[in-house]
């Protein structure tokens, strides 16, 4: 790597198989990050990230500030959930969320102010376990989609040595434009946050991966890289070709480092370690000031939306604040998904808190989600040909059908990320991210049983 | 919150690809189309007259068969017109017309509804009918009149894959064809190809199907590994036994159904491997058998044969080749290196 003159920007080094070419569908790509203005309630899931929800640590009546812990865990899978906005709790329920989970929540009444928690302050980080440790009480979760709490993901055992950071800038979701507006709006966050991640964790090599179709993220992420090599040559910008789904983890580490992740593995297992851009620009102003994930970014689109933008919206806003505030719908809505429109959820409700992990809110017509009818499968193997897996989806649904669960443990099911690539290029619309999921129940029923 | 009501949850993706079922065979249908025209051309009208009573009744016993079986219909996906178009070109031009239905009852209500319908057969539907006709009717199905065009005055009534197998290999085969050519018995390489030939109505015009194949690639209708691995094989394999006789090999290429079977017919969706490693068996193995079953069987002609038997290996072709998914070979590989 060292050979590159400074400031070259790396192509991938490996081509997954599979994928599929979406429509980008960007639109809000140019519009900057509108700060949406305080809601008057926001809705606190204890369970904002995968593994143990939290226990409420106020009660109804409490007044509460910015910043301010308001559920936490012993547990090691969970971290803190704080509040979004100062004021008053005003129930302590469950509350059900957008991907029909139910869970307890706080509910806060603001009082507009949003006075911070005095009890702010940067952390003290002397080695990586101190880091860690702060990390936890940030409550960052992996703001790509995923929602693992990012502590776990950085805290890796010291007989997995990890050589690699990669910064995922990838975006591969239509509509979704919020890490493109967090490269050119928070670059020196995204910097800052690269250089510490590297220094703490004594990462060699950082890799900042983004997409080929956004050249102007890339000129910024550019002068970062460049920044470097009059340094050493730690950070490098590779250029990915836009293929659905080349953010996913798996592909991520496939395409920039040639590594293939074991089936039940995780990249650090194979050295590596990737974090969304949008992640690494909270850990770098996290460090700064010590205020915790309490509000993100998210893009509200879809053709349904009468202002699609990207808004800065603190965590617990209703999806239907956030609607409103984009100008409200332009025609009835008939379908609206927390997430993109390959992974994301339908909900049945705006009525539903936004989470930490949530990139997008987006509202359809009818006439654009109204999906083709189911036929007949044809067997024409193009479900095998988009799988980044080299799954058969076909023949996975057939024995999902028949209940087999040892035959589906041998075709692989378990690596499937449901990424949505199969059903796409199906052209008997068959549902198989459902199939898919039915098939992991399978197994997973029939482990229970043994 | 009325509204709220009426929003619809479904499973992601919440996008879908434009590729339809109706699309795929739509763009089959686009490809045969001038092989369909060459056929017409080369043999006349008669064969137009072959191919509407195939498409027609083909469509029609589909339609009548879901009917009768109380399932929803399946004539919008186009698949039986595409059946239809297919066994038409596998039949001899002076075929009576009621042969080309019973052909299609057989594809239709036998190869495919039988077994559920549309994705669901094991053999290809237009190829069994053939062969269910070449067994019934041995005498007009293998009865091929001559090019109509006059480009031709060839007399004999054997096709070209004929004349070849009856030629003695350990001889001067380039002799004995450019005999036969003299005697107007074989028509010319450049013949063979532009299609003036004898031969069935869709095998003929070889520039014909190599154009709708061309075609199909293209669409991404299909991959190139089946029809590669079986020509390929076919020509390899001829080449050995002809001593590397290239003349030779050229006319088995192009000579029978070999173009037609391997682009249109072997790679017929359901009935061949879904995966990569198999497709490239499955060409391979229809290669050997159309090979063997030319060379040292007692008919002419083996494509159908060697594409229906394949097709019926097919799940076990798919079982053995079964495709290691992303993380899967790399475990294997470690501990290959560790017992190493």
């Amino acid at each position: 790597m060292s050979r590159l003159r400074p400031g070259a920007i790396l192509k991938a080094v490996a081509k997954g198989s599979g994928g599929v070419f979406v429509e980008h569908h960007k639109i809000t790509a140019e519009s900057q990050t509108v700060r949406i203005p305080v809601p008057e309630k926001v809705t606190l899931p204890m369970l904002q990230h995968i593994g143990v929800p939290c226990t409420p640590t106020v009660k109804v009546g409490d007044r509460v500030f910015v910043g301010q812990v308001i559920g936490d865990s012993d547990k090691f899978l969970s971290v803190p959930v704080h509040a979004s906005v100062s004021g008053t709790v005003v129930s302590v329920s469950d509350t059900t969320l957008a991907n029909g989970k139910t869970a307890p929540a706080v509910t806060v009444e603001s009082d507009g102010k949003m006075t911070p928690f005095y009890g702010i302050v940067p952390p003290v980080i002397t080695d990586k376990a101190s880091f860690i440790k702060a990390l936890r009480k940030s409550g960052l979760v992996g703001l790509g989609g995923a929602g693992f709490p990012a502590y776990i993901k950085l805290n890796t055992p010291d007989d997995k040595p990890i050589d690699t950071l990669i910064v995922n800038a990838a975006e591969c979701e239509p509509f979704i434009t919020v890490d493109y507006r967090e490269c050119i709006e928070n670059s020196w966050d995204i910097m800052g946050g690269v250089y510490s991640l590297a220094e703490i964790l004594g990462i060699k090599n950082v890799i900042i991966a983004i997409e080929d179709n956004k050249p102007q993220a890339i000129q910024v992420l550019k002068a970062i890289a460049d920044k470097d090599n009059a340094h050493g040559d730690a950070v490098k910008l590779m250029t990915l070709k836009s293929k659905y789904p080349q953010g996913a983890e798996k592909m991520m580490v496939l395409s920039a480092t040639g590594r293939k992740v074991p089936e039940g593995k995780l990249p650090a297992d194979v050295g590596c370690i990737v974090l969304n851009v949008g992640s690494v620009a909270f850990i770098s102003r996290y460090l700064k000031t010590g205020k915790p994930l309490i509000s993100r970014t998210v893009t509200v689109s879809g053709d349904c939306v009468k202002n699609p933008m990207n808004v800065r919206v603190p965590i617990g806003t209703s999806i239907k604040d956030i609607i409103d505030f984009c100008g409200g719908f332009t025609d009835e809505p008939y379908k609206i998904l927390s997430g993109g429109p390959m992974m994301g959820t339908a909900i049945v409700n705006t009525d539903v808190p936004l989470l930490k992990n949530n990139n997008a809110v987006l509202a359809f017509s009818k006439n654009s989600s109204v999906l083709k009818p189911e036929r007949d499968c044809i067997r024409c193997g193009r479900c095998h040909e988009a799988c980044p897996m080299g799954l058969i989806p076909t023949q996975i649904k057939k024995y999902a059908l028949a209940n087999d669960a040892d035959t589906l443990k041998k075709c692989g099911i378990s690596v499937c990320m449901e990424c949505g690539s199969c059903a796409y290029s199906c052209p008997a619309g068959k549902p198989l991210v459902q199939y898919m999921r039915l098939a992991k129940d399978v197994v997973s029923k029939a482990g229970a049983k043994k | 919150m009325s509204e709220t009501n009426k929003l619809t949850v479904s499973a992601s993706p919440h996008i879908k690809g434009f590729s339809t079922v109706t699309g795929i065979m739509l763009d089959v249908i686009i490809a045969l189309i001038p092989a369909a025209f060459a056929g017409v051309a080369v043999f006349g009208v008669k064969a137009a007259l072959v191919i509407a009573v195939c498409i027609i009744s083909c469509v029609a016993f589909e339609a009548l068969s879901r009917k009768i079986m109380k399932r929803h219909s399946t004539v919008g996906d186009l698949s039986a017109v595409v059946t239809g178009l297919l066994l038409a070109f596998n039949l001899p031009v002076d075929i009576p017309l009621w042969m080309c239905v019973a052909g299609s009852a057989v594809a239709i209500v036998v190869v495919k509804q039988f077994f559920g319908g549309i994705g669901q057969n094991f053999a290809n539907p237009a190829l069994t009918a053939r062969i269910v006709l070449l067994v019934s009717f041995a005498g007009a199905m293998t009865s091929f009149s001559q090019p109509s065009s006059a480009a031709v005055d060839a007399v004999a009534g054997a096709t070209p894959l004929a004349h070849l197998s009856a030629l003695d290999l350990d001889g001067n085969i380039t002799l004995q064809l450019k005999q036969l050519i003299a005697d107007g018995e074989l028509p010319s390489l450049l013949h063979m190809f532009f299609g003036v030939r004898q031969g069935c109505i869709g095998e003929v015009c070889s520039v014909a199907l190599i154009l709708g194949a061309v075609y199909l690639v293209a669409r991404g209708v299909i991959k190139l590994s089946i029809p590669v691995f079986y020509i390929g094989s076919v020509a390899v394999f001829m080449l050995i036994v002809s001593g590397f006789n290239i003349y030779y090999t050229a006319y088995e290429i192009l000579g029978g159904g070999l173009l037609l079977g391997a682009f249109f017919m072997a790679t017929d969706y359901t009935t061949s491997p879904i995966n990569k490693k198999g497709k490239i068996v499955f060409g391979i193995g229809c290669g050997l058998l159309t090979c063997i079953i030319r060379l040292y069987c007692s008919v002419p002609e083996g494509v159908s044969y060697s594409i229906l038997l394949m097709n019926i290996a097919c799940p076990l072709i798919e079982k053995i080749t079964a495709p290691g998914y992303f993380g899967f070979t790399k475990e294997k590989k470690v501990k290959k290196e560790k017992a190493v």
